[in-house]
């Protein structure tokens, strides 16, 4: 149903008047229906690449180059819902935006609050709300115009041990049905080794791909996966890549 | 009990004031011209009641119709200067002018131009009243967050679309905290506007009737006057916070029972 769509960028550049060169001569292959993780140290333009990639800034040099007509939808690291609509709005307003009929866009905005577990909060306002609850709102916000392509900026980082765990959970089973390509950003090895099929480690800025790797894990992943040996092995070797890479 | 604990504080006070007020007017022999006691105001009010009452009626007509002007057309301007940096910076000094321009002044002005009566003592109210909306409503719209003007972008929303379902209902808070201030000042603008547009087609406003009392020293007249122009005041700035509460209660931390 959902393809999911790869992303490619060449010789990609941005430069911030007062911020100097974030991204230099950047080349990034992604391939459709993976899920990737993005790590690096704070500032090195982790963002900035996802904004590029989802279209909301232009690069000073270079392209990005998605499968034709991709959707797009992003995760933000808080929910930012519109406080005056309830869950339910909030979720269907993308599709309220592409001009969708309103029983078809409540529709798939009650199926996606289900997919993240919400179905009987959808008529609370978000301040009726859990932080987790909110982002979980978030991401069917996201999910709603059924995206081929979901890019998550350190969206679970504010939540407590419990619900990130959970909603690593969800994230990961519903790209494994909907097939959707992810870019997640994250500062925890141990939730992109969880969470990602490939890790990709960034340089401080200007920033520079210093690691690329893929991980040998089982598709299924519950939480008993963090306790073997496997697990640990991956991760370590992530750890690694990123101490080299200036963190 | 807290409505209590409200109320009481102010109307203690209230009492003592004019207590003092009512026995320093008689003790010391004050000229009524100068000072009427608190009593004799009462009796003005009485006695005068329904020329005070349609003085009143008469000012808030023109004051309310110098609000909603400037409601309607502060809005607006907020949002054409929000469209664009350049016409902001083009335009935004002229509506300070508004704030500035001693309306006195230019009172003369607007009858020359509307005539004398209803329309121009409107005008005078929506001159003086309008700065504060367009202000506070173009604050609220530049400080909608960044992010959700990105979500809003990413999914293609278009202009309009942006505005009213992102840029007003976020300056809403704003918007109402400028009405708030605009009503107040509406009434102050029909007042001087009819000091000097004189008399309206359906009577005598309560400027006419404080310029009247004055030339006929009846002081208790012009206190009462003062006193019900302080109301019109204070009903119009009650109206708007009844009606920004309805809209904001339900999201708004500034409408929301502290829990
Ligand atoms: N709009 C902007 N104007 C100027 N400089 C900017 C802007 N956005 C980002 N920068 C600069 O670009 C650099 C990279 O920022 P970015 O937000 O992409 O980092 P990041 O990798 O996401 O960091 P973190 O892990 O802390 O979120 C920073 O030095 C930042 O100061
Ligand atoms: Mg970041």
């Amino acid at each position: 149903m959902v393809a999911g769509a790869s992303v490619h960028t060449a010789g990609l550049r941005r430069v911030f008047d007062k911020g100097g060169v974030v991204i230099d001569d950047l080349d990034l292959e992604i391939a459709a229906g993976s899920f990737v993780a993005l790590l690096g140290p704070s500032g090195c333009g982790k963002s900035t690449l996802l904004r590029l990639v989802a279209g909301l800034d232009a690069p000073d040099a270079g392209t990005v180059t998605l499968a034709k007509n991709a959707r797009v939808a992003f995760v933000f690291q808080d929910a930012h819902l519109l406080p005056w609509r309830d869950v339910l709005h909030n979720t269907a307003l993308p599709l309220e935006l592409a001009k969708v009929g309103v029983t078809e866009r409540l529709r798939e905005a009650r199926d996606a609050l289900a997919a993240v577990g919400l179905a009987d909060a959808s008529d609370k306002l978000p301040h009726e709300l859990s932080g987790g609850m909110r982002m979980r709102v978030s991401l069917a916000r996201a999910l709603v115009t059924k995206p081929d392509l979901l890019l998550l900026d350190e969206p679970f980082a504010a939540l407590d041990e419990m619900t990130r765990q959970r909603l690593d959970d969800q994230l990961r089973e519903l790209w494994s049905q909907l097939g959707l390509t992810v870019m997640f950003v994250t500062h925890s090895v141990d939730e992109a080794a969880y969470l990602a099929e490939r890790a990709l480690v960034f340089s401080s800025r200007p920033a520079r791909i210093v690691a690329d790797l893929l991980f040998e894990l089982p598709r299924e992943r519950t939480v008993a996966l963090r306790a073997e040996a496997v697990f640990a092995k991956e991760a370590r070797g992530l750890r690694v890549a990123l101490e080299k890479g200036g963190a | 009990m807290r409505a209590l604990r409200l109320i009481a504080p102010p109307f203690v006070a209230l009492v003592v004031i004019v207590s003092v007020w009512e026995f320093l007017a008689r003790a010391l022999a004050i000229p009524l011209y100068l000072l009427p006691p608190p009593s004799a105001i009462a009796v003005a009010i009485a006695h005068d009641l329904g020329d005070l009452a349609l003085a009143a009626s008469v000012t808030g007509r023109a004051a309310v119709y110098g609000f909603l002007l400037s409601a309607v057309f502060g809005t607006a301007s907020a949002v054409l200067l929000s469209a664009s940096r350049a016409l902001e910076r083009a335009l935004y000094p002229y509506t300070v002018f508004l704030q500035t321009v001693p309306i006195v002044a230019i009172a003369p002005l607007l009858v020359l131009w509307f005539g004398a009566g209803m329309r121009a003592v409107a005008i005078s109210a929506f001159i003086v009243s309008v700065f504060p909306v367009i202000a506070s409503t173009l604050a609220g719209i530049r400080s909608v967050e960044p992010a959700l003007r990105d979500l809003f972008r990413l999914y293609g929303a278009s202009r309009f679309d942006t505005l009213r379902k992102l840029e007003l209902p976020s300056a809403l808070p704003n918007l109402v905290t400028g009405l708030r201030v605009a009503a107040g000042l509406a009434v102050i603008g029909a007042i001087v506007g009819e000091f000097v547009a004189g008399f309206s087609e359906s009577g005598a406003g309560l400027g006419i009737l404080i310029l009247s009392s004055y030339r006929q020293l009846r002081t208790d007249l012009l206190f009462a006057a003062v006193l019900f122009a302080a109301m019109l005041g204070l009903l119009l700035f009650g109206a708007v916070n009844l009606a920004g509460h309805f809209l904001l209660r339900r999201w708004h931390p500034s409408a929301r029972e502290p829990s």
